[in-house]
């Protein structure tokens, strides 16, 4: 994969100008985050709302998904851990990160504001939101999880942590929604999380800093 | 197991309602726990007509044997020693499912009928649909549900629902030989609780009452307490039990909540995207891209 990334310009030099996002193992990474999300929202929107209760034949049986789901959430966790590790000092906030949010609207025109660098103002947030749910759904998961661990906590705790764990899948699942969607909107970017690469367009529109950066042009 | 021969007024994760058109009597169970010589007998009926055998437990120094409910043991007396007017009092109480009209149990539970409450009142648990969640041990105000560690299911007294959809009593109070739990309609057992709270009212115990707590809609067991002003005394009784906030937020607002949050975030993506349109980077940006790919070329050209 990296010889295309290292040098693009060898197959098609005028048009395809590409820059390596993200390495393999981080793809990989990604999609393994992605496969467990979408197993873990389906059985856990069955289980929160009776009329998708049905969600759980993807598993075989209703109980077969209720005994898969946290086992899942628990690699998703990992998963995750290891990006978060990867990724957090790229999402500290900065004032570039201010100005884009305060000006967001601008930029939901498709008008790119403030000098971005490897993550956006959105992006970042939308990191941080991630974590939080995750840290959330971890530890009310454990919490609530028959028949291993449930037992050792008293039941207004169990209680607690299962409308935490349910608020903070619902706001998981909606900022997932969200995340995809610009993944989708901004062209070009699925293309980063799945060959690599991104065209230097597509870095010099969204992310002009990091294109310095990366590319060390002073455009 | 549900009983086919009793009506179905509830039935878990199930937003539509159940069969409307017959209406049968409302029944309860009455404890009248001042009557009660904690013979245990109730524990060894229920255990028999159930076919549940407790592993033989160990004496923990007091009577309370087995010490607590579990799938194998529905209903457990247990046994309080409280002082009551400088008088040494032995209050017993037989635990168990209460039954309620309102069941914590069944508004917690994820899976479409695996728990049921007949039109009778009578709370039951559906094995085969249970898948093992535990939701309804958070669910229940009284601490009663308990899973089997040998199946991962939920198990606890559904008062005979077998015996009471042929006509005849719980096995509990077949067996009770004082008269303490007496079986019939609610309407009859409330009857039976006037009269017994009114001797014993005259006989010294001024705030004797009935048990039927209003916070989970009233129970279908009812216990006749010589102290209803301090049901704590019988072995943590609530005294005003009702389904708890976190359960109530979670299974009530939150849904409403999230469906508007998810749908929200879905819709706000389509709507966007066919009104604003795709945000492509190559038809501005692109050609600039074309211009430092040829002064690269330049460059490269010179060196």
């Amino acid at each position: 994969m990296t010889d295309k990334a290292q040098n693009p310009a060898a197959q098609n030099p005028a048009k395809e100008k590409l820059i390596q996002r993200y390495s393999a193992a981080e793809r990989i990474n990604h999609w393994v985050v992605a496969v467990c999300f979408v197993l873990l929202a389906i059985s856990g929107l069955a289980f929160f709302y009776p009329a998708f209760f049905w969600l759980t034949g993807v598993f075989g049986t209703p109980e077969l998904a209720r005994i898969v789901h946290p086992f899942v959430g628990v690699v998703m966790f990992v998963a995750f851990g290891r990006q978060f590790f990867r990724y957090w000092h790229h999402n500290l906030l900065n004032r570039e990160d201010i100005r884009w949010m305060v000006a967001v609207k601008e930029v939901m025109k498709g008008n790119e504001v403030g000098d971005i660098g490897r993550y956006n103002g959105g992006q970042k947030a939308m990191f941080w939101v991630m974590v939080l749910c995750m840290a959330a759904l971890l530890g009310s998961g454990v919490i609530a999880w028959r028949p291993y661990f449930a037992s050792s906590f008293p039941i207004p705790v169990i209680r607690i942590a299962l409308l935490v764990h349910a608020t903070s899948a619902v706001v998981l699942i909606s900022s997932i929604i969200v995340h995809v969607y610009a993944a989708l909107w901004v062209q070009g970017t699925i293309r980063a999380m799945v060959e690599g690469v991104v065209t230097h367009g597509w870095a010099r529109k969204h992310h002009p800093r990091w294109y310095r950066e990366t590319t060390g042009k002073k455009v | 197991m549900t009983s086919s021969s009793l009506d179905i007024q509830r039935r878990s994760a199930s937003p539509t309602a159940a069969a409307e058109a017959r209406n049968p009597a409302e029944i309860a169970q009455l404890i009248d726990v001042s009557v009660c010589i904690g013979c245990k007998a109730c524990q060894v009926a229920c255990s028999e007509w159930n076919e549940l055998r407790a592993d033989v437990g160990t004496c923990v120094g007091v009577y309370d044997n087995p010490t607590d409910l579990s799938s194998q043991a529905w209903t457990v007396m247990r046994f309080a020693e409280v002082e009551e007017n400088g008088k040494l009092e032995w209050l017993i109480r037989k635990d168990g499912c209460m039954h309620c009209a309102e069941p914590g149990c069944l508004k917690a539970c994820p899976s479409p009928g695996a728990i049921v409450q007949h039109k009778n009142g009578i709370v039951d648990y559906n094995q085969d649909h249970c898948i093992g969640c535990g939701y309804c041990v958070s669910g229940c105000p009284f601490n009663v549900p308990r899973l089997s560690p040998k199946d991962g299911k939920a198990y606890k007294c559904n008062m005979c629902s077998d015996r009471v959809a042929v006509g005849l009593e719980p096995a509990c109070v077949k067996t009770c030989p004082t008269g303490a739990i007496q079986f019939g309609s609610k309407e009859d057992m409330k009857e039976v609780a006037a009269i017994r709270i009114a001797d014993l009212q005259s006989r010294g115990f001024q705030n004797a009452g009935l048990y039927d707590p209003p916070g989970v809609g009233g129970t279908h067991t009812m216990y006749v307490l010589h102290h209803a002003d301090k049901p704590e005394q019988y072995s943590g009784l609530p005294n005003d039990p009702s389904i708890s906030t976190a359960v109530g937020l979670w299974k009530g607002a939150l849904k409403p909540l999230a469906t508007v949050g998810i749908a929200a975030a879905g819709l706000f993506g389509f709507f966007h995207y066919i009104t604003v349109g795709p945000n492509r980077a190559d038809d501005d940006a692109h050609q600039d891209a074309n211009d430092d790919a040829k002064a690269d070329t330049r460059e490269e050209d010179r060196s």
